[in-house]
């Protein structure tokens, strides 16, 4: 495994070295010592596998496409920012706005996770993104999801910690998101319905949690033990009545 | 009963006599207006928006639109539109929307400002027979330069230059995206930048594969709804533009009506067709000048540090927020004065919200030079630039270039009629269906707009020609030239221009 030691290295630096790593053909890369840098992970392309030690900075993996990002400890802000493709696994809480605008791949959550989480998520066909975090989330989680699938676990909760905020999936107009307990509506926005999932709809939960509790070394049946309710958009043109033509 | 208490805006006429029943008028409006009716055309004029197409394709000349004389009582307050939009609302409850820049009657300060010309004293240089530069670098320039002597004894840069975007003349394309416009159209924009030596810019809708033959010619764009961005796209064109917000609408987002998502537009923005494709307001990882620093330099990251344009409205505040953003790191700011068009905005927000662009390159302009940091980025002023002399103006009051999208619409057939959100644009333009967009045909309308840009390309020569200058870079900030006709003493303060006679 080809190693880079990132303790005091610039972000502009340590990228530069990393892409150059990947440039010269290096699937499997550990970068030790991280500390805040910026922008790991970001436009990068091609298969590689980067296992992050340390806390990484916002925007890691950022437009990235086709890579794995392993990250051992928590991360911050903006993470899988309008990703294309490839995987991010965090064992850890991560912060705010994660996959905004996300078109593709898959981004693993071991803990909690802040506001405005999987918002504007686009998907055609079996291009689409999925999210799934294992505890908490804030308010706005979903917001004007166009498409993929968000899954909210809400593991480990201290009793009276509710598991998502307000304004649940506000403006939603495609997708789907699985929350694993019952769902109060007032907490969502006006454009979400709930319901129980299908067959189809476990059959995308079962897929999504068996890779994801594989990622982060969870039992599946121990998820699997409570039941899931859907949210989808209720129309296809929420404000399709706001406007006089 | 009570729908339609407005009456009709205009009034579709047929001359019966001279009509051949060729039924041209019912193939060409995109809006139904016209019908058969078994030996006559039938006319539903209440649908007419005066956009001309029947009238130009009518080979009979049978055809005249008229404004129509029954309005509302004529009153000096209550205008046609404020009676109408109450109307309208009465029955919807909806927020009026509309096409296009604000044509209220605010005081259009270009043409409140005149340009100078040399006299005896001073010559003045024939653009016909003598050379003249137009050509224009974008991006960020360094404050100093050092050069050293190379081994073979001649000097050369030492400093290394940040990357320049070299246009032909200082008049680029406003970003007009996929789906609001549509791709024949946005084709005209390309194959007239290629030819012409400048930009077109894709919007917030994608990047259709049939425009890579003209990636060099293109800025692409990332906005609230990052429709189509992807790491093949941010390194596609010759730079990335963040939009923050349009002239036409400022502080508010998009919502490009479900009417206008077919299933190519849905794939392009990976959104589910017939959808509204939502454009939010705010970019929710931008909420300071640190956030925007944070997207600029994770977008040079992704692009190995391509130039990265800035796209504001101009509001109260200009100055001091692009200050922020030349400091955020950008390489160009694109200011979108209050003129600006769009394809579809609240006309409440349209005509009431911003400032006009005169003043926001002069504000910009000035703000950032007392700061020291106008080298730092380049300034692309638009927001209603109607000619060459608009754009001169505008470059003698600060901008490095001008962009411009309504003008560049009118060549395809545009005649501002302003109902660009309904996606029946007869002319091909504003509309994603098929049979309409089949009218615009790319190589014939790219004629049409080159022809355009190579006349305000010898218009901007003959203007330089007169100031007795011969490089564009000499007009730009140049307010020495410019002088204010009827403008009170704030507005020439603000603007650093005497008044005519001083």
């Amino acid at each position: 495994m080809f190693e880079i030691n990132a303790a005091g290295v610039y972000y502009r630096d340590l990228n530069r070295q990393i892409r150059d790593a990947i440039a010269a053909g290096q699937k499997e890369i550990r970068v030790r010592n991280v500390n805040g840098q910026y922008y790991i992970g970001d436009g990068l392309r091609g298969n590689a596998t980067i296992i992050i030690e340390g806390v990484p900075g916002n925007d890691m993996a950022a437009f990235m496409d086709g890579t794995t990002l392993i990250v051992k400890a928590n991360a911050q802000d903006n993470i899988s920012n309008t990703m294309n493709s490839g995987k991010v696994v965090i064992h850890g809480n991560a912060g705010d706005v994660l996959g905004y605008g996300m078109r593709g791949g898959k981004l693993h959550i071991l803990g909690d996770v802040g506001y405005r989480v999987g918002i504007h998520m686009k998907g055609m066909k079996r291009q689409a993104p999925t999210i799934v975090v294992g505890g908490t989330a804030g308010d706005f989680f979903g917001e004007y999801m166009a498409g993929g699938v968000l899954i909210l676990l809400g593991l480990n909760r201290k009793p009276g910690i509710p598991i998502v905020g307000d304004y649940l999936g506000t403006g939603m107009h495609g997708g789907a998101i699985y929350i694993r307990g019952d769902v109060d509506k007032n907490i969502c926005g006006a454009e979400v319905g709930i319901m129980d999932p299908d067959a189809e709809d476990e059959k995308v939960l079962k897929e999504s949690l068996t890779e994801f509790c594989k990622d982060l070394d969870l039992k599946l049946e121990d998820i699997m033990k409570e039941k899931f309710r859907k949210l989808v958009p209720v129309s296809l043109r929420p404000y399709g009545n706001l406007y006089a033509y | 009963m009570f729908k339609n208490l407005a009456p009709p805006e205009y009034l579709a006429t047929i001359d019966q006599v001279k009509c051949i029943r060729c039924k041209r008028c019912i193939q060409n409006c995109g809006w139904g207006v016209y019908s058969w009716g078994g030996d006559k055309v039938l006319i539903n004029t209440s649908k007419c928006v005066k956009c001309l197409r029947c009238y130009h394709y009518c080979p009979e000349e049978a055809i005249q639109i008229v404004d129509n004389p029954t309005r509302f009582k004529q009153n000096a307050y209550w205008g046609y539109n404020n009676i109408r939009n109450i109307k309208r609302q009465a029955e919807t409850g909806g927020i009026p929307l509309t096409g296009m820049g604000s044509d209220l009657p605010y005081t259009i300060l270009f043409d409140n400002l005149l340009i100078d010309a040399c006299q005896v004293t001073n010559p003045s240089i024939d653009p016909l027979r003598e050379p003249m530069e137009l050509r224009t670098y974008l991006g960020k320039k360094p404050s100093s330069v050092d050069v050293e002597k190379g081994k073979d004894g001649k000097l050369k840069l030492k400093t290394k230059m940040p990357p320049q975007i070299k246009i032909d003349l200082p008049v680029i394309f406003s970003p007009m995206s996929y789906g609001s416009i549509s791709l024949n159209a946005q084709k005209v924009l390309a194959m007239a930048a290629k030819e012409c030596g400048i930009l077109m810019n894709t919007g917030e809708g994608g990047l259709h594969e049939d425009l890579l033959p003209y990636k060099d010619n293109i800025i692409v764009q990332v906005a609230s709804g990052r429709f189509g961005v992807n790491p093949d796209y941010l390194n596609a064109g010759v730079a990335v533009e963040i939009k923050i917000g349009q002239g036409a609408k400022p502080g508010i987002g998009g919502h490009l009506p479900g009417e206008k998502i077919p299933l190519e537009v849905a794939r392009a923005r990976m959104i589910p067709v017939g959808t509204d494709a939502l454009s939010p307001a705010p970019q929710h990882d931008i909420y300071s000048i640190e956030d925007l620093r944070q997207l600029i330099y994770a977008i040079k990251e992704a692009t190995n540090y391509k130039p990265v344009s800035v796209k504001i409205a101009a509001v109260h505040n200009v100055a001091a927020i692009a200050s922020g953003i030349v400091r955020a790191g950008a390489d160009i700011v694109y200011l979108d004065g209050f003129r600006g068009g769009t394809g579809a905005a609240p006309s409440i927000i349209r005509d009431h919200l911003g400032i006009p662009i005169e003043y926001a390159i002069a504000a910009v302009d000035d703000r950032l030079r007392q700061e020291g940091i106008r080298n730092e980025a380049s300034i692309v002023a638009a927001g209603g630039i109607r000619s060459s002399a608009d754009a001169a103006k505008a470059i003698a009051l600060g901008a490095d270039s001008v962009a411009i999208a309504t003008a560049a619409l009118i060549t395809m057939g545009c005649t501002t009629c302003g109902k660009c959100y309904t996606g029946n644009c007869s002319w091909g333009i504003t509309t994603q269906r098929p049979e309409l967009t089949a009218r615009l045909d790319p190589e014939v309308y790219a004629e049409r707009l080159i022809n355009l840009i190579h006349a305000w390309e010898h218009e901007l020569k003959e203007i330089l020609g007169a100031l007795g200058i011969n490089a564009i870079e000499s007009l730009r900030g140049n307010r020495e030239r410019l002088r204010g006709v009827g403008l009170d003493a704030q507005t020439l303060d603000i603007l650093g221009v005497k008044p005519a006679g001083r």
